[in-house]
């Protein structure tokens, strides 16, 4: 291989590098942004309908696309009767991982969000804060659950698992989560524990199941990555062990 | 050649923490005083903010800042905005809030007044380049990044009257290459297959939303992000920002799946360092809802195109047209059209060709590369249409396949000026492939009815551009004799970055047990490596980790020398020692280590190559006196462009009464050269293949046209496969006897074609359980399936986006 290789690519317009997509713009201050010379458009406020009917359509249609638009996290439209609500905290115990918690939770807080923000076991994850995806799914009296669907003053009084109170105090790995490793089961790892929950239920359930039943079993949680040949293969090889 | 580590599965060093939950991404942060930042979306699709009542949300209870557009700088790019006072697609952040809380953060953004003056918008781009169509931007209709700046470019009436409602109308082109005789091509062929077709957009959609918290400290502004680049990121970051790369402090373990989508930095991944700036360095949290995501995630670009393929009786491509538009989003987006002609060129490598494209803007969120960005589209319309031509010819599916793809090692070229390609087994994986598949069998039962449902196979192949190089490597022997490789390549999932720092154990005769490997973040002194993306991992940062440990060889080599005389030449590395070439004396790493610290200068990373990149040598810098550091650029020739081909092989039941597919079989066999870890592989083969599956079948945008709202914003609505769509196994391949000479290791990635590669083979069954049908769109859902079975019409219009 010769030295002078490198330049020889150069020349024939082969790219070493990708762009640096920062590089493409001329940075400026923001008011700048709005190209051309628009005349100065009359002030509509989308919140108030005037008497046109143009305009109401539009601030309908801005008023419910505004909803939409910022489905945020933990929406809860404000209104004195839900914020008088979601404000009274109970002191409650849950029983997390084998241990009672005391914690303050509003009657309006999910269970996902007790644990990773009030708890701080964040192995639990929020992908979509809406049961679409599976990767808060923890265990309630051994049966999967979206935690970011469930109220936690409904689960007082359940034992809850989480992908942190799997693993033996010794730290030996559940079945589980071995078998996960040994098959290279998690790509980014962001549905991981939701997949591990799914597993580890369904094997409480029925410690021998057939792949369709464990299929079946985890459905629920959505793989991204498309790892799930990976991770039926790690609860085969859990079978049985778990 | 025989090796060690390489092509031997191991256990990436991250894989315990993510299967215990202990893994932090950006989100699982915490700091002390950390207040919550939430934006405030754009409702309309295009319009000018003409006031907010800021002083509203500042009363508001726990409300701690208001960041405004105008008080930041940022890109001139209006879809690139941080926060803007101009948006161009709906759920475009236009200002934010910090409060005590979540929720409070959330209240004072519903307390807001915000008056904004709709504009025009766009959704279809040829609705913009229709003579009155409107613009997506103020300033023009049509941008790309890569060389297309914005400007206007609109289509005469005839342009479309000409073309009819069923053709794709062909004005002006932003963008044209050719090569060979077209019309002679054409000429001569035996059959010619003419097409239009659209490809829809679609959702990037990683599992982690692009949650990110940022606080300043010592003049440094440390952020928790996701990005599938660790170094790579912080340059533009850091101009994000408006700092010097030197003073961001970047912490990025893990990253939740990116597919392109998180490829580097991002504006949004700005937003919190902004607002801690403004509150004096206090920590800012920035969750990212599902929703937010959708808007701000990234997205495929969706294509309306033409292509006219002209093939000799043998099935040899002789003459191809073509020509892209490109739904762009409302950014300068990525170049995905061009990479059409580009993996056009090297998969079917025709005689003569020609490329046109136009990337037009929309209203639509910005559009970015996602996984195959233009090559999986690329698969997903012409594979199809090979089946076409085979069926015009009356040859076999798998020999049109044979007669055009390159193979054999150093053979073929890429786009107009025939650049070579580095390797290409394409024609390999489709023989070996086709074997394993038991492929002559099977097509023999294709089409074939059973209790009222179909058999049929389908063949696919892609291509992506696989290997960048000049990057910097890094590795480091400290005095307990351990080997710390540095990279800051990213941690997307694939675990490559553990897989290519395997290679600097190689050269090095390290037992892998006896290496750490140093990532995740700026403070583990990454040096300025390739990000995660591109395919190109395995075939960059393979070369770099094998510069860098080189560069530690001579350094061992030298210190022998130094130590127990003689010259480097006269000794040898062998079980971590430096040993005499004769045996009789010899040194440990460890004490090599330890020499190369009392020396100083290059031995310990004090005096380091100029050539180095400035990260570079900052982190050499960070780590300069702690060990033998073997730092350098790479400077190993590349003289080609460096292909990565998959081919994939599929089986399908398809159920014509109620459009259901159900995948019997599916093989996928990748031309990589040496593999680097083959568990890894298979792991990237089938999720490919999964996220191929989605491409094909269900994954697509649909927007209300009266609004330019999405109405396929959630999981459940853009439909990403889940475990019962698709087999619970796949089968994987990697070609035999591959081997790229422009590697040290004769490495070359894949992560993209195996996408594109599944989709496409897909398809073809589709196609081939109804008869040869061409829908001439992707995906193919359920009830085109059913149309086309019942000899219905469609239910959309032939060129129509956004709807199915």
């Amino acid at each position: 291989m010769s030295e002078d290789a490198p330049k020889r690519a150069a020349e024939l317009g082969i790219p070493e590098f990708p762009p640096d997509p920062a590089d493409d713009f001329e940075w400026v201050p923001a008011t700048r942004q709005v190209a051309g010379d628009l005349p100065e458009p009359p002030l509509i406020d989308w919140r108030t309908t005037s008497s046109s009917r143009r305009a109401f359509l539009r601030g309908v249609v801005c008023s419910g696309v505004a909803v939409s638009a910022s489905a945020h996290l933990f929406t809860v439209r404000p209104s004195e009767a839900r914020a008088a609500v979601r404000g009274v905290e109970r002191l409650i115990t849950l029983n997390i991982n084998g241990k009672a918690r005391r914690v303050d939770v509003p009657p309006s807080e999910t269970l996902a969000q007790t644990i990773r923000y009030r708890l701080g076991l964040t192995g639990t994850k929020i992908g979509c804060n809406r049961a679409e995806c599976g990767a808060c799914t923890v265990l309630a009296d051994d049966v999967p659950i979206y935690s970011c669907s469930t109220l936690t003053h409904q689960v007082r009084g359940k034992a809850i698992t989480t992908v942190e109170g799997v693993a033996e105090p010794d730290g030996t790995l559940h079945p589980v989560q071995q078998a996960f490793i040994d098959e290279l089961g998690p790509q980014c790892g962001f549905c991981t524990p939701g997949q591990v929950m799914s597993a580890v239920g369904l094997l409480k359930k029925n410690p021998a199941p057939t792949v369709d039943q464990a299929r079946r079993a985890l459905s629920g949680n959505l793989c991204r990555c498309g790892a799930y040949h990976h991770y039926l293969a790690g609860v085969m090889r859990a079978a049985g062990r778990a | 050649m025989a090796y060690t580590l390489l092509g031997k599965d191991f256990t990436p060093p991250d894989l315990h923490a993510k299967v215990t939950g202990s893994a932090k991404y950006a989100e699982d942060f915490r700091a002390d005083g950390m207040v919550f930042l939430k934006i405030f979306a754009s409702p309309v699709p295009h319009g000018r903010v003409t006031s907010i009542d800021s002083e509203a949300v500042k009363r508001m209870p726990g409300v701690v800042g208001v960041l405004l557009a105008h008080e930041i700088k940022q890109p001139s790019d209006a879809g690139h905005a941080i926060l803007t006072d101009y948006p161009v697609f709906a759920g475009q952040p236009i200002f934010a809030v910090a409060a005590m809380t979540e929720q409070q953060a959330e209240d004072a953004i519903q307390a807001a007044t915000v008056a904004i003056d709709p504009l025009p918008f766009c959704i279809d781009p040829l609705e913009s380049l229709r003579p009155d169509g409107p613009n997506a931007n103020v300033g023009g209709n049509v941008a790309n990044r890569k060389d297309v700046p914005l400007q206007e470019i609109k289509w005469t009436g005839k342009d479309f009257a000409k073309a009819g409602d069923d053709t794709l109308p062909m004005g002006q082109p932003a963008q044209e290459w050719s090569y060979g005789d077209l019309e002679a091509g054409f000429a001569k062929a035996a059959a010619v297959v003419e097409e239009s077709f659209v490809s829809a957009a679609n959702a990037h959609h990683a599992m982690e939303p692009r949650s990110c918290a940022a606080y300043w400290e010592n003049g440094k502004c440390h952020v928790w992000g996701s990005t599938q680049s660790s170094s790579f990121a912080v340059p533009s970051l850091a101009k994000y920002v408006g700092i010097s790369p030197a003073d961001v402090v970047l912490v990025s373990e893990y990253c939740g799946g990116g597919f392109g989508g998180k490829a580097y930095s991002y504006p949004l991944m700005a937003l919190p360092a902004l607002m801690s700036k403004k509150l004096n360095g206090r920590p800012v949290m920035m969750r990212v809802s599902r929703d937010e995501e959708f808007y701000n995630g990234s997205a495929r670009a969706g294509f309306q195109g033409w292509v006219k393929i002209g093939f000799a009786g043998d099935g040899r491509v002789v003459a191809l047209d073509s020509y892209i538009v490109q739904d762009n989003g409302s950014t300068t987006g990525f170049w995905d059209f061009q990479n059409f002609g580009m993996a056009a060129s090297v998969v079917l490598q025709p005689e003569a060709m020609r490329f046109r494209g136009i990337p037009v803007l929309t209203n639509t969120p910005p559009k970015g590369a996602q996984r195959g960005p233009g090559e999986n589209q690329t698969a997903n319309i012409l594979e199809p249409l090979l089946d076409k031509g085979a069926r015009a010819l009356g040859i076999d599916r798998l020999a049109i396949r044979l007669a055009n793809a390159p193979g054999g090692g150093p053979n073929g070229a890429i786009g107009p000026d025939r650049l070579p390609l580095t390797s290409a087994y394409l024609r390999e994986a489709l023989e070996q492939g086709a074997a394993a598949f038991d492929y002559s069998q099977r097509v023999k039962r294709s089409g074939r009815q059973r209790n009222g449902k179909v058999r049929s196979v389908g063949i696919g192949q892609a291509y992506h551009a696989a290997g960048y190089n000049g990057w910097d490597g890094m590795v480091r022997i400290t005095p307990d004799g351990k080997l710390h490789i540095h990279t800051g390549v990213g941690n997307l999932g694939t675990y490559s970055y553990a897989a290519t720092s395997r290679v600097a154990a190689e050269v090095l005769g390290y037992d892998w047990s006896n290496t750490v490997i140093e990532r995740g973040g700026t403070l583990k002194a990454m040096p300025f490596n390739i990000g995660q993306f591109g395919s190109n991992t395995s075939f960059t940062m393979t070369r770099t980790n094998y510069a860098a440990a080189m560069d530690a060889r001579q350094k061992l080599l030298e210190i022998g020398a130094m130590m127990l005389g003689g010259a480097a030449d006269d000794y040898e590395l062998r079980n971590e020692r430096v040993v005499a070439r004769d045996g009789s004396a010899s040194i440990t790493f460890a004490q090599a280590a330890e020499k190369a610290i009392a020396l100083g200068g290059k031995y310990a990373g004090h005096d380091v190559d100029p050539e180095l990149r400035e990260l570079t040598k900052a982190a050499a810098q960070m780590i300069a006196g702690t060990g033998l550091i073997g730092v350098a650029k790479d400077k190993l020739p590349k003289n080609g462009i460096v292909p990565a081909l998959v081919a994939a092989f599929i089986e399908i039941e398809l159920d014509p009464e109620t459009g259901k597919v159900d995948i019997v079989d599916y093989l996928g066999i990748a031309d990589v050269g040496q593999v680097l870890h083959p568990q890894g592989l298979d792991a990237q083969i089938r999720g490919g293949a999964v996220m191929g599956f989605g491409l094909a079948a269900t994954e697509r945008y649909i927007y209300d046209p009266a609004y330019a709202r999405p109405n396929a914003k959630g999981y459940y609505q853009a439909k990403p496969p889940t475990y019962l769509d698709v087999p619970a196994e796949l089968a994987t391949l990697a070609v035999e006897g591959a081997h790229d000479p422009q590697n040290p290791v004769g490495a070359k990635g894949i992560g993209e074609p195996v996408q594109g590669a599944a989709s496409a083979a897909y398809l073809s069954a589709v196609s081939d359980a109804l008869g040869g049908y061409t829908f001439n769109r992707v995906p193919v859902v359920a009830d085109m399936i059913i149309n086309a079975a019942a000899n219905l019409p469609q239910s959309h219009l032939p060129l129509q986006t956004n709807c199915q």
